[in-house]
């Protein structure tokens, strides 16, 4: 395959979509760039559209001349979206059934990762394989008996019903976890663990004192997207917790129900998108925080774990 | 010395199974224990009395009734939905991925920052969210209506097909949400493409789209079924998804209950299971066996 029979223009459409990489013309770029722009916008409209929204007030958001920018900035949404919410009480209730989760769920995955990369015993590979399916099965299928059983052992709306399938590499995308993991530690040298055990070091000493250390990338990473992941979690959590302990994510599920109760006496404080866009804002503030923060390990610990492979 | 082996061996398999027991224990508490009530759940009557459960075996009859009740109606309706929408998501978002991630893979200023644009949705989606962005309109329906391009749809395709694009359309940027792992995961890929090649491939006289249906996409060959699988089950397990919604609720109908709502997750879970083998005996690199899929 040559391109010498290409007209110019077909030329230049093809560098329009590729470019090249050693010689990236002025006006492939330049199409780069507007692209990525756009589409960038595109994936922040929502964003905007939320914030812009949000800082309306009730005039403001009627009014057709008011597109993007309001009036004024009205922050009487924020206020009643934050009273319904109940903000400061849900969040420690979020954090509590999202931060131990992850963490535990990060140290636990780690072992077991580490078991799976640097010992070899009968039946590893039916493990794995299970250890896969589990990601790849429905939560639904096996989620109506854990209720059951957790109805049993009386741990419906506790923590400890989000917190205990974390404890045993069961939470929510443990088998991703261990996968990042059992990739990690395949690629420190093996020779480290002889030389290692030649000075007479136990397998446990050995993965606390040299494993554990090399992993902290994969710790970070694995605990961010815990994080991420438990926050954002809706499914079992309505199940599990319920309205015995909502969090965050079942609060704004049921916010225009909360909403119609609290203000149900005042007719001009009716529930509109600004409100409703607003307690949508506080509810992924969190996060946004978190990720703005830190964002480089979110980003780079995709790469840095080596979960593509090698 | 043979006796020192054989201890060598038992002990290394002492050691792994104490790193990897609590999954074990965890996987049979929680995983097979529960998957294997459910089949029962499915193939019984379940009451829950004052006192615990009361299973009865009933052999097919939930199953049966999915196609007779009204619950079941709608829940087969729901699932017919989810599969043609999963139809036209799950390229969109695989396509959309690879050029992304493509155009990240260039030398560009603000490439970080393009990087985090990408990611953002993975950081703040959740069902609730997503709910509310389509409900306020955030999703891009207007972007599309304002162009007359959903009437188009409409007006030129049969009722059956035209109904899941204009939803696809409708929630664009919802979809385009949805891809920000694989996003990463692509632009990995392809970071690790050493670029020696292209420029050998320039010599030898290979433009840029040679380059990249020859050396590019092949390079990606592995993580495109990676992501076709990843994408799949994040579609399949999103908690807004028709399908799960109409499960939970049946689940607390009285009409149906555990027994019912455990026969449509496992119609749901064998109708995935097949997608995915599909999926898998088309995508599936070659060369490489199962142990490799998720590296």
């Amino acid at each position: 395959m040559s391109t010498h029979k290409l007209s110019p223009m077909q030329i230049k459409i093809k560098k329009f979509f590729f470019g090249t990489h050693v010689t990236d013309s002025f006006f492939s770029k330049l199409v780069i760039y507007v692209l990525l722009i756009s589409i960038g916008f595109l994936y922040l409209y929502p964003m905007l559209y939320m914030l812009s929204n949000s800082l309306k007030s009730q005039s403001d958001i009627v009014n057709p001349v008011v597109n993007w920018v309001p009036t004024s900035l009205y922050f009487g949404n924020y206020q009643r979206a934050f009273l319904v919410l109940n903000f400061f009480p849900t969040l420690w209730k979020s954090l509590i059934v999202t931060m131990v989760p992850a963490l535990i769920q990060t140290m636990v995955t780690a072992v077991i990762g580490y078991g799976f990369a640097k010992f070899n015993f009968k039946f590893k590979k039916m493990w794995l394989v299970l250890v896969l399916m589990t990601f790849v099965i429905p939560v639904q299928v096996y989620m109506i008996p854990r209720y059951v059983m957790f109805f049993n052992m009386n741990l419906l709306e506790k923590p400890l019903s989000i917190i205990l399938p974390a404890l045993f590499g069961q939470g929510v995308n443990s088998a991703i976890f261990v996968l990042i993991f059992y990739q990690f530690f395949r690629m420190i040298p093996i020779a480290l663990n002889e030389a290692a055990e030649i000075d007479g070091a136990g397998p446990y000493y050995i993965f606390f004192k040299i494993g554990v250390p090399l992993a902290v990338p994969a710790f970070i990473t694995s605990f961010l997207f815990g994080l991420v992941w438990y926050w954002n979690e809706t499914y079992i959590a309505s199940l599990f917790l319920g309205s015995g302990y909502p969090n965050m994510q079942l609060r704004l599920a049921n916010f225009v129900s909360e909403y119609s109760q609290m203000y149900a006496s005042e007719a001009l404080l009716r529930i509109n998108e600004g409100v409703r866009l607003a307690a949508t804002l506080l509810i992924i503030l969190p996060m946004l925080i978190v990720y703005f923060t830190i964002q480089r390990w979110f980003v780079e610990g995709v790469e840095n774990t080596g979960i593509t492979g090698e | 010395m043979k006796k020192h082996r054989i201890s060598r061996v038992l002990r290394e398999n002492l050691v792994g199974y104490s790193f990897i027991g609590i999954w074990i224990v965890g996987f049979l508490v929680f995983m097979l224990y529960p998957f294997i009530s459910s089949l029962i759940y499915s193939l019984s009557e379940v009451k829950i009395l004052g006192t615990g459960i009361d299973i009865q075996f009933q052999w097919f009859t939930n199953f049966k009734n999915i196609f007779q009740q009204e619950e079941g109606f709608a829940f087969v309706e729901a699932l017919i939905d989810f599969l043609k929408e999963l139809v036209f998501q799950v390229p969109i978002i695989i396509v959309f991925s690879v050029l992304i991630a493509v155009l990240l893979n260039q030398p560009l200023k603000g490439r970080g920052m393009f990087r985090s644009i990408f990611f953002l949705p993975v950081i703040i989606s959740s069902g609730p969210v997503i709910n509310e962005l389509i409900s306020q309109g955030a999703g891009g329906a207007n972007i599309f209506e304002s162009y007359g391009f959903i009437s188009i749809i409409e007006n030129t395709l049969t009722p059956a097909f035209a109904a899941p694009i204009v939803s696809v359309f409708s929630q664009i940027i919802i979809i385009f949400w949805f891809s920000g792992v694989q996003i990463l995961i692509f632009l990995a890929g392809l970071q690790k493409v050493d670029r020696q090649i292209y420029e050998a491939a320039r010599v030898d006289g290979a433009g840029p789209w040679e380059s990249f249906w020859k050396i590019t996409l092949p390079s990606l060959s592995n993580l495109v079924f990676v992501n076709l699988i990843y994408t799949i089950v994040l579609l399949a397990t999103f908690s807004e998804n028709k399908v799960i919604v109409s499960i939970k609720s049946n689940m607390f109908n009285i009409n149906t209950g555990y027994g019912m709502a455990s026969a449509m997750a496992w119609i749901y879970f064998i109708i995935i299971m097949i997608i995915i083998a599909i999926v898998a005996l088309i995508f599936i690199p070659k060369n490489e066996k199962i142990k490799g899929v998720k590296r």
